[in-house]
C-alpha cells in the first residue's frame, strides 16, 4: 500500500490527538500521587531508647546485620553492657562482637548493670556531614544521615569526626558505611529492622513531625538524654534513664 | 578479648582508619612550608648569610610538594574519585580546600618563584646545550628569551612580590593541615586551636633542618667548602623556631594537664604506655631536647668548624626524626584511644600492602629522586651554572 505524504501527515495528526487525549485523561484520573505516598518534607526521623527495657539479647544487632548485609566485624548498631561500681568511676564496659550473640553472664552481680543500644544518632548538626570533602554524606530532608556510596572517596574523615564511633569503611565497597535508619523500610511505612525485632520495645523509631507520634508524650513524661550532649550535634536518638557513666 | 585491644573500644574503632600514609602527609607538607620560609628569609628579610641555600630551599620545597598529594591519593578508598574534590567541593569541609590550597601554592607561589629565579639560567642553558636537553630548556623558557638587565629587574620585583604572597601561603598550606586535625571536636587529642600554629612551627623546624642537612650533604658530595657563616645562621634560625615550637607544644601539654578534662586520664595513660617510645623518647627527648641542646650550646660557645658541622648534622637529623615522631603521635596517637575514653587499640603497620611501610618508604625516597633531577636540571649554585656554561667551548 502506498502512503502519500498527505496520508502520513493525517495519520500523524490523529496519533498526536490520541496521545494528547490519553495524556489529558491520565492527568484527570491518575496523575495525583497515591495519598499514602511518602513525602520527605512531612517527616523528621529519630529514635527513642528506653535503657531499662533493654535486656541485651542482641536481636537488634542480628536483625540489622541481616537486613543491611553488614560486613562481619563492623556494626551499624551494637549493644554495650555497663557494670558500674559505686560513684561511676571506671565502669566496666563490654560489647562482645557488638553483642550480636548477646552477652556472657555478668562478672560481678553486685555492680549496677544495664545495657545501652547504640546506633547513628542522626544528628541534625552532624560533624560527619560537615567534614565530608565532597558532600557524599548528607542529612536527608527527613532527617536521616546517609552516605552516597557512588560518590564517597573513602577518605574516612567522617569516621574521625563522628564522636560516637558509628561509621566504618566497608571492606568490599571501600566507601564509608553506617546506619541508614533502614531508610528503604521507613520510607515505605515500615519501622527499622532493629526496632521491629526488639522483644521489649526498648527502641522505637519516631517521627518528630508527626503530631500523633507517641514521641511527643514520651518526651513530655520522661527524663531523657542524648549521648555526649557536650558535642552539641543535636543528636536525635533520645535515651530514657541514661546513666551518667555512659559515653 | 580482641587482640591488641585493652579495655573497651566502640566496636568500629578497633581498626585504625588513618595509616602511616596520613603521617607522611603533614610531614611532607611541613618540609615544603619550612623550606620555603627559609628561602624567604633571604628574599624578603634580606638575611644575606643564607643566600647559598636560597635556590636549594626552593627546589627542596618543590621536590616535596610534588609528592605531597601522593600519600593521600594512595590512601583513598576510591582514588579515581579524588577529582571530585575540585569539581564539587563541599564548602563546609576543611579537607575539601586541600586541592585549592595545594594548587595555589604549587602554581602561583612555588613554580612561579622558581621560574623567575632560574629564568636567566634557563635561557642561557637553552642556548648552550644541545639535543633533547636543549628542547627541555627551550620549553622551560616559556617563549621568553629576554634576559636584559631591565627584564631581570622586573623578574626580581615580581619574584619579591611572589615571595611576599608566598609567606602567608606557606603558613596557609601547613596551618591548614593543622586545622584538619585541630577542628575535629570528637577527638580531644586533636581538638585544640593550637594545632595549626604547632603544625606551622614544627613545619618550619623540619624544613629548615632538612635544607641545612641537604646543603651540607650537597657540599660534601661536590667536595666543596661549606659556607659556615650560612650554616651558622641557619642553625641560629633553627634554634629560634625550635624554641617557639617546643614552647607551644609544652603550653599544650601544661594546659591539658592543668585543665584535666574528661579525656585527660585516658590520654595521659596512652602517652605513658602506647606512645612511650614515639612520644617521650623519640619526639621529646631525642627529637627535641637533644637537638635543642646542641643548637643552644652553639649560641653560647664557639666551637671549631668541624665540631660545629658534626653538631649541626646530628641536631638536624634528630630534629627530622623528632618531627616525624610528632606527626606519628598526632595521627596514629589520635586513633589509639577510644572516644569512650575506656580503652585502647593497637596500630598494626603492614609491610607491603597499599598503606604499608614499603610504599611509605618509597614515598619518602621519591622527593629525593625528584630533587636530584631538579638540581641537575636547574643547578642551584652559580658556580655549577658557570661550569655548564663553559661546556660547549670545552
Amino acid at each position: 500500500m502506498d502512503i502519500s505524504r498527505r496520508d502520513a501527515f493525517a495519520i500523524g495528526g490523529k496519533l498526536l490527538m490520541l496521545a494528547s487525549v490519553g495524556a489529558t485523561l491520565e492527568q484527570i484520573t491518575g496523575a495525583e500521587p497515591a495519598p499514602d505516598a511518602y513525602k520527605v518534607a512531612d517527616h523528621w526521623w529519630g529514635m527513642i531508647v528506653d535503657v531499662d527495657k533493654c535486656i541485651g539479647c542482641g536481636n537488634c544487632v542480628r536483625a540489622c546485620s541481616n537486613e543491611n548485609a553488614v560486613p562481619k566485624g563492623y556494626f551499624r548498631t551494637w549493644v554495650e553492657r555497663y557494670q558500674v561500681p559505686e560513684g561511676a568511676e571506671n565502669p566496666r564496659v563490654d560489647s562482645p562482637d557488638g553483642a550480636i550473640n548477646g552477652f556472657p553472664p555478668a562478672t560481678d552481680e553486685s555492680l549496677k548493670s544495664f545495657y545501652v543500644p547504640k546506633l547513628c544518632n542522626h544528628c541534625a548538626d552532624s560533624p560527619c556531614v560537615q567534614v565530608c570533602p565532597v558532600g557524599a554524606t548528607f542529612v536527608s530532608p527527613d532527617g536521616v544521615v546517609l552516605v552516597d556510596e557512588t560518590y564517597c572517596l573513602g577518605c574516612r574523615y567522617c569516621v574521625q569526626a563522628c564522636p560516637y564511633g558509628c561509621r566504618y569503611l566497608h571492606p568490599e565497597k571501600n566507601t564509608v558505611d553506617k546506619c541508614t535508619l533502614c531508610y528503604h523500610r521507613i520510607t515505605r511505612g515500615l519501622t527499622t529492622a532493629c526496632c521491629e525485632n526488639c522483644p521489649t520495645g526498648a527502641r522505637q523509631l519516631v517521627d518528630f513531625k508527626d503530631p500523633k507520634d507517641p514521641v511527643h508524650e514520651f518526651l513530655r513524661q520522661n527524663k531523657v538524654q542524648v549521648l555526649k550532649p557536650q558535642m552539641a550535634t543535636r543528636a536525635k536518638v533520645y535515651y530514657k534513664d541514661l546513666d551518667g557513666s555512659v559515653r | 578479648m580482641i587482640p591488641g585491644v585493652d579495655g573497651f573500644m566502640y566496636p568500629n574503632e578497633v581498626e585504625l582508619q588513618w595509616s602511616i600514609l596520613i603521617v607522611l602527609y603533614p610531614y611532607i607538607t611541613g618540609l615544603v612550608a619550612g623550606a620555603f620560609i627559609l628561602a624567604s628569609l633571604e628574599r624578603v628579610f634580606k638575611v644575606e648569610a643564607v643566600r647559598p641555600t636560597y635556590r636549594l630551599a626552593l627546589l627542596t620545597a618543590l621536590a616535596f610538594l610534588l609528592v605531597a598529594p601522593l600519600p593521600l591519593q594512595l590512601h583513598l578508598g576510591h582514588p579515581e574519585r579524588s577529582m571530585e574534590m575540585y569539581l564539587t567541593p563541599h564548602r563546609s569541609s576543611a579537607m575539601a580546600m586541600f586541592g585549592f590550597v595545594y594548587l595555589w601554592y604549587l602554581t602561583v607561589v612555588l613554580l612561579l618563584e622558581i621560574w623567575l629565579e632560574f629564568r636567566a639560567d634557563i635561557v642561557r642553558l637553552s642556548r648552550t646545550t644541545k639535543g633533547l636537553v636543549r628542547m627541555v630548556y627551550r620549553a622551560l623558557t616559556l617563549g621568553s628569551q629576554n634576559v636584559s638587565p631591565a627584564a631581570r629587574r622586573i623578574d626580581d620585583k615580581v619574584g619579591y612580590v611572589v615571595t611576599i604572597i608566598g609567606i602567608p601561603s606557606a603558613f596557609l598550606l601547613h596551618g591548614y593541615v593543622g586545622f584538619i586535625f585541630g577542628s575535629i571536636k570528637a577527638n580531644p587529642w586533636w581538638s585544640t586551636p593550637l594545632m595549626p600554629i604547632v603544625f606551622l612551627f614544627s613545619a618550619m623546624v623540619s624544613g629548615i633542618a632538612a635544607v641545612m642537612l641537604l646543603y651540607m650533604a650537597a657540599m660534601k658530595v661536590m667536595k666543596r667548602a661549606v659556607d659556615m657563616r650560612c650554616v651558622d645562621t641557619i642553625a641560629k634560625y633553627l634554634f629560634y623556631t625550635f624554641v617557639i615550637d617546643f614552647t607551644l607544644e609544652m603550653l599544650d601539654l601544661i594546659h591539658r594537664t592543668y585543665e584535666a578534662d574528661e579525656s585527660f586520664r585516658s590520654l595521659d595513660f596512652m602517652v605513658h604506655t602506647r606512645l612511650m617510645v614515639s612520644q617521650i623518647i623519640l619526639q621529646i627527648i631525642l627529637g627535641t631536647l637533644v637537638p635543642l641542646t646542641l643548637l643552644a650550646v652553639n649560641q653560647l660557645w664557639k666551637f671549631s668548624e668541624a665540631v660545629r658541622r658534626s653538631m649541626y648534622t646530628v641536631a638536624g637529623a634528630f630534629t627530622l626524626i623528632g618531627i616525624f615522631a610528632m606527626r606519628w603521635n598526632v595521627v596514629i596517637g589520635g586513633q589509639l584511644f577510644s572516644k569512650s575514653f575506656l580503652g585502647y587499640t593497637t596500630y598494626k603497620l603492614d609491610l607491603v600492602t597499599r598503606e604499608g611501610i614499603v610504599p611509605a618508604i618509597g614515598l619518602m625516597l621519591l622527593p629525593f629522586a625528584i630533587f636530584f633531577v631538579l638540581i641537575k636540571l636547574l643547578p642551584p649554585w652559580p658556580e655549577a651554572g658557570a661550569g655548564l656554561k663553559q661546556e660547549p667551548g670545552a
